[in-house]
């Protein structure tokens, strides 16, 4: 899985920073946003919920709508700035180098088409392909998600499947090209804990086989662990922790990567309660200074409520902390 | 299906019936035709032969089923004045109506759907302002008004256009039509525009709800994230799911077309089943009047029905059986 580190990678981003307008001004949902990602890589981006994992991932691919807007930064995808394309150069890397699958598979097929003609645009906006020829291909790919009888469902609607084999066709759809990288945005969260165990399996093989890097984004720590290969920890809007899985789950520098290793069921020793980090993420007009996590951080002093803390790193692993965790006493 | 098919007729059926007696009693308060019809130099005798060949000295219910039991075998009696079975007076002045709307709708469709289109997709400017705002006037302003402000614009100070009739027809199927000839559509421009600006407004505002609605939803973002041209996502994502409500809103609107043509009837001299109708009441010609609202609320029931059944085409999220419960 590991490609060569000394290459250029896949996507760069660069202090990428999306914000909403509302009446009273601009609030950031992302912010100086970086990281990269190598050819082939699984990057596992988790956060609680409004941390703005959707927002960095649609930002990725310039998917904003009004009121929201990208305003600066840069997303390197082999080398070219996605921001600097044209609105018809990004159409033709969407779904064709870059693929996206969302959160919610109730929402995401139109009602009122086809799966067969939903799947085959994704070909047909890209390539001239003969309609058959492309017919089978969505047939093939829906089988390798493990739809059965894909010959029916190509011809059924969206309201004639279960929500699990819904987003099995999104899956599928992203395949269809052959992506370089896949962005899944909680694409199991809105699913029961069979099925998004099933899908995750999945994934996982699918990945393997089609070396596609992928960015899972998701709330479950536990779902990451399995997955990918390196985790970024998203709070208020930026990273601030990034590293290698075993690096950030056995080490974790930041307290907030602690609070959310606390809080994973499986990895509460036996007769401890649960631990969830006190206090509730902060709104997006309601950011606090300094270091965003500080009205609930057990470490926090006067500087981390004045300074934001700068990036620091040990190799491959870095955090935003004035006050890091020892790497050898935790958890 | 079948039940439900045979659930929308008899409902249908009940309806009419229910119409039938509302509109019958309704005309029968209204005025006394004898008045009207029969020479005031005539003798008693003269009059009740009048009376009793009309059916009129009959008790209300006995006129009522007669007049049922005719209508049902498609009598519904004859004109006072004209002295021509009613619904075959009315039926001849039907073409002329029915080109009339739906040439309205057409144009409706034409410039509303797109003028939608144009405020749903873009964000608020002046244009979409402009055009929101305009659609209110179009749709508040009334009928009879609009149409005299365009006579006396385009027909007396510029006498580009006529005022008033069908112009020069041309036969299809024996059927005469106006928009085959020049002059027939000079005559068809000012009656159907006057037809259609309410609806231009009305399908502006929906397809500018649906479309500001629809842009935002989930899939037309996640056809964007698979690289489909934004054309495509209008026609085929955005377009195809407002098409539902527009083309139920057009149906019944179709229905409703028709009665209100009476006033554009009236005011170009378009000789169509609306004129024909206000030219009856006048006369008290009762007759033409209760078979002209039967036929009108059969066309409206059908109409409906024809609705529902392409509702459900156009949505497969809607079955016909699942409709039924
Ligand atoms: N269209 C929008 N308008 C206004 N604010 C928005 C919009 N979309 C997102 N936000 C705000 O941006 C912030 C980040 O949202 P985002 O959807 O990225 O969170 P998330 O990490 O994906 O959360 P979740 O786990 O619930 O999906 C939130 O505070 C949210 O309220
Ligand atoms: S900078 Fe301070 S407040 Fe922020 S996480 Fe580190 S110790 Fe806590
Ligand atoms: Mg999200």
């Amino acid at each position: 899985m590991m490609s060569d580190q000394s290459s250029s990678p896949l996507l760069a981003v660069e202090n990428l920073r999306t914000v909403f307008h509302f009446a009273d001004g601009a609030y950031p949902a992302i912010d100086s946003l970086s990281f990269e990602l190598r050819a082939g890589e699984v990057l596992g981006l988790v956060g609680e919920s409004g941390s703005g994992k959707s927002v960095a991932g649609f930002s990725l691919i310039g998917l904003v709508d009004a009121p929201g807007e990208i305003v600066s930064g840069e997303v390197r995808f082999k080398g070219r700035d996605l921001r600097k394309l044209s609105d018809e150069e990004l159409r033709r890397v969407r779904g064709k180098s870059v693929s996206m699958i969302f959160q919610d598979p109730l929402t995401t097929l139109n009602p009122v088409l086809t799966i067969g003609e939903q799947m085959m645009e994704a070909i047909s906006e890209h390539e001239t392909v003969d309609p058959a020829a492309a017919r089978q291909r969505c047939i093939d790919t829906l089988t390798k998600v493990g739809i059965t009888s894909p010959q029916t469902r190509v011809d059924q609607f969206p309201h004639e499947l279960s929500g699990g084999m819904r987003q099995r066709v999104a899956i599928a759809t992203a395949l269809l090209n052959q992506p370089e990288l896949i962005i899944a945005d909680e694409p199991t969260t809105a699913l029961d804990v069979t099925i998004q165990g099933q899908i995750l399996a999945e994934m996982q093989t699918l990945q393997k086989e089609t070396g596609t890097a992928l960015i899972w984004i998701t709330h479950d720590l536990g779902v990451v662990s399995e997955l990918a290969d390196r985790i970024a920890v998203m709070y208020a809007g930026g990273i601030v922790e990034i590293g290698q899985v075993d690096d950030v789950l056995d080490s974790p520098r930041h307290p907030y990567t602690l609070g959310l290793l606390n809080s994973v069921p499986g990895d509460t020793p036996r007769g401890e309660a649960l631990r969830q980090i006190e206090g509730a993420a902060p709104s997006l007009t309601a950011r606090p200074l300094g270091c965003p996590f500080h009205p609930r951080c057990f470490r926090a002093s006067d500087l981390c409520r004045t300074e934001e803390p700068p990036l620091a790193e040990a190799g491959d692993h870095s955090w935003r902390c004035h006050h890091p965790l020892d790497p050898e006493k935790t958890p | 299906m079948l039940l439900f098919t045979l659930q929308r007729m008899l409902q249908s059926i009940a309806v009419l019936l229910a119409v039938s007696v509302a509109v019958f009693l309704a005309v029968y308060a209204v005025g006394d035709p004898v008045e009207l019809l029969v020479n005031p130099e005539a003798t008693q005798l003269e009059r009740e032969a009048m009376v009793s060949r009309l059916g009129l000295d009959q008790p209300v219910w006995m006129q009522y089923f007669t007049f049922l039991s005719n209508a049902v075998q498609g009598d519904m009696g004859t004109s006072f004045v004209h002295a021509e079975p009613a619904l075959q007076l009315i039926l001849s002045r039907m073409p002329a109506t029915f080109e009339l709307v739906f040439l309205a709708m057409l144009v409706a469709s034409i410039i509303g759907i797109p003028l939608g289109l144009y405020v749903g997709l873009k964000e608020e400017n002046r244009i979409a302002r402009a055009i929101m705002t305009g659609s209110i006037f179009g749709y508040s302003i009334p009928s009879f008004w609009k149409g005299m402000v365009l006579i006396l614009f385009f027909a007396v100070w510029l006498q580009w256009l006529p005022a008033s009739g069908r112009g020069e027809t041309v036969s299809v199927f024996g059927i005469p039509f106006s928009f085959l000839t020049v002059d027939g559509l000079r005559h068809l421009a000012m009656p159907v525009i006057n037809l259609a600006i309410p609806n231009i407004a009305l399908i502006t505002r929906l397809t500018a709800a649906g479309a500001s609605e629809a842009r935002m939803q989930d899939y037309v973002k996640f056809a964007r994230a698979k690289g489909v041209r934004e054309k495509r996502i209008v026609r085929r994502h955005i377009l195809r799911n407002i098409l539902i409500p527009i083309i139920t809103v057009l149906g019944v609107e179709f229905g409703s077309l028709i009665a209100f043509s009476t006033i554009t009837e009236t005011v170009f001299a378009w000789p169509g089943m609306g004129k024909l109708l206000i030219t009856s009441i006048y006369q008290l010609d009762r007759p033409v009047v209760v078979a002209y609202v039967m036929l009108v609320t059969f066309i409206f029931v059908v109409v409906n029905l024809l609705v529902d059944f392409t509702y459900a085409l156009l949505d497969p999220r809607v079955s016909l059986s699942e409709r039924m419960s």
